[in-house]
């Protein structure tokens, strides 16, 4: 049976671009366990947006899920204005192969609470493996671009450092300029500093600071409030698998409107 | 208000004596001097081990054994990567396929095998493409070929699990991160998942080297010549027995001691950015 493909379906494979991610009622659960009960969020363009929340709210999971890492078990994610992990023909959603899988993430770049630089490559070599063998780019000017990162985010001259031999922080900054270097049109920071010593986590959201004043689009998931108040456009509170809250950084952080909110905030502040 | 009985600086320190090691190590000395006496007394011609140590037989025999160790462990290299990955993959037939290779190829003897490839013709008289093109098995499982077969295939299972223990050793986050760079499966195994690996992979497969290199002695009863085999034709025919064993087994040393330099010399290569207390210059 062929399917007949009219304009306008051939459309609902692309759709506008700004809102960058779109999730309508994402559904996923880990055997009997529902982790994600039905998110509906938008991010525009741009935006900067926290999600905080208990551990096991599923603000990890529902992350992980914008990139494919994990599957989602019911509704869907846009990002860019491009299906998550299916391709639609007219009442039909294809599975994506492998190949386009890996396409649709190249624009979305991640950085991990453990870092998960690769050990066996130079703080140099690891952010010029994905444009090189992903994308294609030319070694010397993959190279260029890599120094210039290292530079942007203060480590110059640790660009033959092995990742061994860099402190935390050192390494999650270089994992930033990782995922930079594939020019993403939104970055996910996995709990980024939950991982560092105390006196380290002040360099790695610096770096995040900057990085939200050029206009890049950023989820981050985290326990960090005050970053949360002084940066993020606006911030999502998850509790439960369910997006509780979300709006305005400042008001959400300083006057919940719901009740599990503000127990959660006054017991982080306590 | 110093006693002076507690002024000892100027006493001289006698180090304990270790009697103990010291009757340990003339047992093994005494030992050690009546193994060395008797072989010196013993009936051996150290002139004939001389003699026949690089003969063109034997050298050849080898070259067959350098060669055969080699290929064998290049066929089961091959097959232990190719079967570690299917052992691993989410396809139930393939992971099936593979578990199953490994459990019959690494229970039925290395000997056993040999054997069965040799003696290949007499279940199919005749192999190839029906209709296409067929020759007498015979022909095909020479000496040679059966060995490969033999002993490749069985290294095959044993790096098979070698090789799957090292890609289990690699960390998930690095799948995710070279997921999220959009590295597909291929180049994720082969950039930055196999090269960790390797730390893991490489002693145990330069052990398992170096046992092939004896393994291929096997084949001396399928009649590839390989040293050992080269061997037992001269002695059957001068009855030096002894003489050329040592031969043998003095090539056998320097084939193993040269592999052990160059797994070292692996191993440091793999180990890149593994060591902290390494310069980071």
């Amino acid at each position: 049976m062929a399917i007949r493909t009219t304009p306008a379906a051939a459309d609902q494979n692309m759709l506008p671009a700004d809102p960058i991610v779109v999730a309508a009622d994402v559904r996923k659960r880990f055997g009997s366990n529902e982790v994600l009960k039905g998110i509906d969020l938008r991010v525009p363009k741009g935006e900067v947006l926290c999600i905080i929340g208990p551990s096991g709210s599923g603000k990890s999971t529902f992350l992980r899920c914008i990139n494919q890492l994990e599957r989602i078990d019911g509704g869907a994610i846009w990002v860019a204005g491009e299906l998550v992990g299916y391709r639609r023909e007219g009442n039909f959603l294809y599975e994506l192969t492998d190949a386009e899988i890996a396409r649709q993430r190249r624009r979305i770049g991640m950085v991990f609470q453990r870092f998960n630089l690769f050990p066996h490559l130079t703080a140099l070599e690891n952010i010029i493996e994905g444009p090189v063998q992903v994308l294609g780019e030319k070694p010397a000017e993959a190279r260029e671009r890599a120094e210039a990162l290292l530079a942007r985010v203060g480590l110059a001259d640790k660009r033959d450092a092995y990742p061994a031999h860099l402190s935390g922080g050192q390494q999650q900054r270089v994992a930033i300029a990782r995922a930079l270097a594939m020019r993403p049109e939104l970055l996910l920071f996995d709990e980024p500093t939950s991982a560092l010593d105390p006196e380290l986590v002040g360099e790695v959201l610096g770096v995040m600071r900057d990085l939200a004043g050029t206009g890049m689009t950023m989820i981050v998931v985290t326990h960090e409030l005050g970053f949360a108040r002084e940066v993020s456009n606006r911030v999502a509170f998850m509790d439960q698998g369910q997006l509780v809250e979300i709006g305005d950084a400042r008001q959400v952080l300083s006057d919940p409107q719901q009740a599990r909110t503000r127990a959660f905030i006054s017991a982080v502040h306590k | 208000m110093t006693d002076t009985v507690y002024q000892i600086s100027h006493l001289v320190h006698v180090p304990r004596r270790h009697y103990g090691r010291m009757v340990a190590a003339a047992l093994v000395v005494a030992a050690l001097a009546a193994i060395a006496h008797a072989f010196a007394v013993g009936q051996i011609e150290w002139n004939y081990v001389g003699e026949f140590l690089t003969v063109p037989a034997i050298m050849t025999g080898l070259v067959n054994t350098i060669v055969m160790a080699i290929l064998a462990m290049v066929v089961g290299i091959a097959l232990g990567v190719i079967f570690a990955i299917m052992r691993l993959s989410e396809n139930p037939v393939l992971s099936y396929t593979a578990l199953g290779y490994i459990w019959l190829f690494r229970a039925v003897p290395a000997l056993l095998q040999l054997l069965l490839w040799f003696n290949l013709a007499l279940v199919f008289p005749t192999m190839g493409i029906p209709g296409v093109f067929s020759v007498p098995t015979v022909d095909v499982m020479t000496p040679f070929v059966a060995a490969l077969l033999g002993l490749g295939i069985q290294q095959g299972a044993f790096t098979a699990e070698v090789v799957r223990a090292g890609l289990l050793s690699v960390d998930r986050g690095q799948y995710e991160a070279a997921q999220t760079l959009g590295m597909t499966r291929l180049k994720m195994l082969r950039r930055i998942i196999m090269p960790q690996a390797m730390r893991v992979i490489i002693p145990p497969v330069g052990n398992e080297f170096i046992g092939m290199v004896k393994l291929t002695s096997l084949a001396s009863v399928i009649q590839y010549a390989e040293i050992l085999h080269s061997a037992q034709n001269i002695y059957y025919a001068n009855s030096r027995v002894i003489e050329l064993l040592i031969v043998a087994a003095f090539w056998y040393l320097i084939v193993v001691t040269i592999l052990s330099l160059i797994q070292g010399r692996i191993e440091k290569y793999f180990s890149k950015g593994a060591a902290p207390a390494a310069s980071t210059k």
